[in-house]
């Protein structure tokens, strides 16, 4: 089995009293896609906010390339080339769609990805490039908060219901873009409701529920039985 | 004539409101703080300024070169130190602090200058003046300060809009907790705005000090006029702060010229009236539909 890039192991995460997860553990290698399903509450998003940095987790419940990142600070994750596409696409009302870009690619990390090849994969971004960031579409919004994670260069891409609130033929269109992503050699964890589109694109999945992994495996030997078993726990 | 006269000498007094306001709505606008020591800042500058002019003999505009980075430096420590660790959900922690700073800064610059009002001598660039014609004369230094403050403006205007460091700073204005996932560290972005801010404050309290007589208790009634042309001239735009100073201004000389003692009502009023009529000030920033 080849070296995991990203380990999370016996990761508890919680808000205050409440407890979101329970001793999740995954693994990402090198160049995998990874998709993580479950109902609504199920931890998903506060799983990929923790990876990200952004809530308060034991150091060494999360490693990524042998080196624990748990707890963040977040601004020193991304710069260790993690970013995460936000739920909701969280784009900076005040910003233009080319400042927010420019935003997400401050840190200069080296790598393929610049403002030339965000708008070469995503060429209506270009066209509108000096809008307010609110005044796009919901599916260019998300396009743009993709591009806006890329422009940071990150080895491992995180994106948080990229399907949300979007019509079906925007997001056959936004995912079709994800194979030429992963192609410039990049690991990618998705978290989706559309469990359709997860086992379509992932290779791994891990189906979470009530903050726990209850369910997990390669994409093609998990049935539709197991999944509903796993996602509603019945 | 005479009128004429008041309002000019009016607008050149909105441009050194129009500072003490600028550093104000910047790190309301980038941090959601409200520094009530903003005025006593504004005098610390002054005497920081006093200090160095009679320690080096220079002229007190060539002393911006020294009290600018001084209190940019005071700012981000500050920042840092202890502003940063109040920030939060409520309001009301830094306000109570700052009111603290506030309370501090007077009583030590009492303690260190005495309660006596001073000033800073610039020279004869102070009684000089260019006739305009009309038996109008603008003075030269009231007109460098308002191009000092136009100057400020324009700066801000252009470092928010145009640079890096501007978009780092609208961004995390926008969202804090998604600034810090696109690799900004919201403690050092929120300490290089108070720096900013004190820069400001260090101009305003020098052209102030220039201007008038100063002493330890006069910071709260500049943090006054601040508030007042940041509200007439509607939050988060920089040129509708410089207009808002400028109302500020012309309000209290009409106020002075109609009888001395409605300097100041003038000027409340001129703000009560604008709260009243337009809340949102003269000049809001275009609310982009979010």
């Amino acid at each position: 089995m080849p070296d995991p890039k990203l380990q999370v192991r016996g990761l508890d995460a919680r808000y205050g009293d409440f407890q979101a997860l329970f001793g999740v553990s995954m693994r990402v290698t090198e160049g995998e896609v990874v998709a993580v399903i479950g109902a609504n509450g199920a931890g998903k998003s506060t799983l990929l906010k923790c990876i990200a940095g952004a809530m308060a987790v034991r150091h060494n419940a999360i490693m990524f390339h042998g080196v624990p990142i748990g707890g963040g600070p977040a601004h020193e994750v991304v710069s260790r080339g993690i970013a995460l596409v936000p739920e909701g696409r969280r784009l900076f009302p005040s910003l233009t769609v080319e400042e927010n870009l420019l935003v997400g690619g401050q840190l200069g990390r080296k790598g393929p990805w610049n403002l030339k090849r965000v708008y070469e994969l995503f060429p209506v971004l270009e066209e509108r490039r000096n809008q307010p960031a609110p005044s796009l579409s919901g599916g260019q919004q998300q396009m743009a908060a993709i591009g806006r994670a890329l422009m940071s260069n990150p080895t491992l891409l995180l994106c948080d219901e990229i399907s949300l609130g979007l019509a079906p033929i925007v997001i056959r269109d936004i995912y079709a873009r994800i194979p030429a992503i992963v192609a410039e050699g990049l690991s990618l964890v998705i978290v989706e409701q559309d469990i359709v589109q997860a086992l379509k694109t992932a290779r791994h999945v891990y189906c979470l529920q009530e903050g726990r992994v209850a369910l997990q495996g390669e994409a093609k030997t998990l049935t539709r039985e197991k999944i509903s078993a796993a996602y509603f726990g019945v | 004539m005479e009128w004429l006269n008041t309002i000019l000498q009016g607008i050149l007094l909105g441009g050194l409101y129009a500072m003490f306001a600028a550093g104000l709505s910047l790190i309301f606008g980038v941090m959601r703080l409200v520094n009530i020591a903003h005025g006593d800042l504004i005098v610390l500058a002054a005497y920081i300024a006093l200090v160095t002019v009679q320690a080096l003999g220079i002229n007190p505009i060539l002393s911006l070169v020294l009290v600018v980075p001084v209190m940019a430096a005071i700012g981000y420590g500050l920042q840092r130190g202890l502003l940063n660790r109040t920030l939060g959900d409520d309001l009301l922690p830094p306000l109570l602090v700052t009111f603290g700073l506030s309370v501090i800064i007077q009583n030590g610059l009492l303690e260190l200058f005495t309660a006596d009002s001073v000033k800073l001598d610039a020279g004869t660039v102070e009684i000089e003046s260019i006739a305009v014609g009309g038996g109008l004369a603008i003075g030269v230094l009231p007109l460098i300060q308002f191009a000092l403050a136009v100057a400020v403006i324009a700066g801000l205007q252009w470092l928010f809009y145009r640079t890096a460091l501007g978009r780092a700073f609208r961004a995390t204005s926008d969202d804090q907790p998604v600034a810090q996932l696109m690799g900004l560290n919201n403690a050092h972005v929120f300490g290089l705005a108070m720096a900013l801010s004190l820069a400001i404050v260090a101009v305003a309290g020098v052209l102030l000090a220039v201007r008038a007589n100063f002493d330890p208790a006069i910071g709260p009634a500049r943090l006054i006029f601040g508030f007042e042309a940041v509200i007439i001239g509607g939050l988060g735009s920089m040129w509708g702060t410089l207009a808002g100073g400028i109302i500020l201004g012309v309000a209290q000389a009409i106020g002075a010229q109609l009888d001395p003692g409605w300097n100041l009502l003038a000027g409340h009023i001129a703000f009560l009236v604008v709260l009243a009529l337009r809340p949102e000030g003269l000049f809001p920033k275009v609310d982009r539909m979010s």
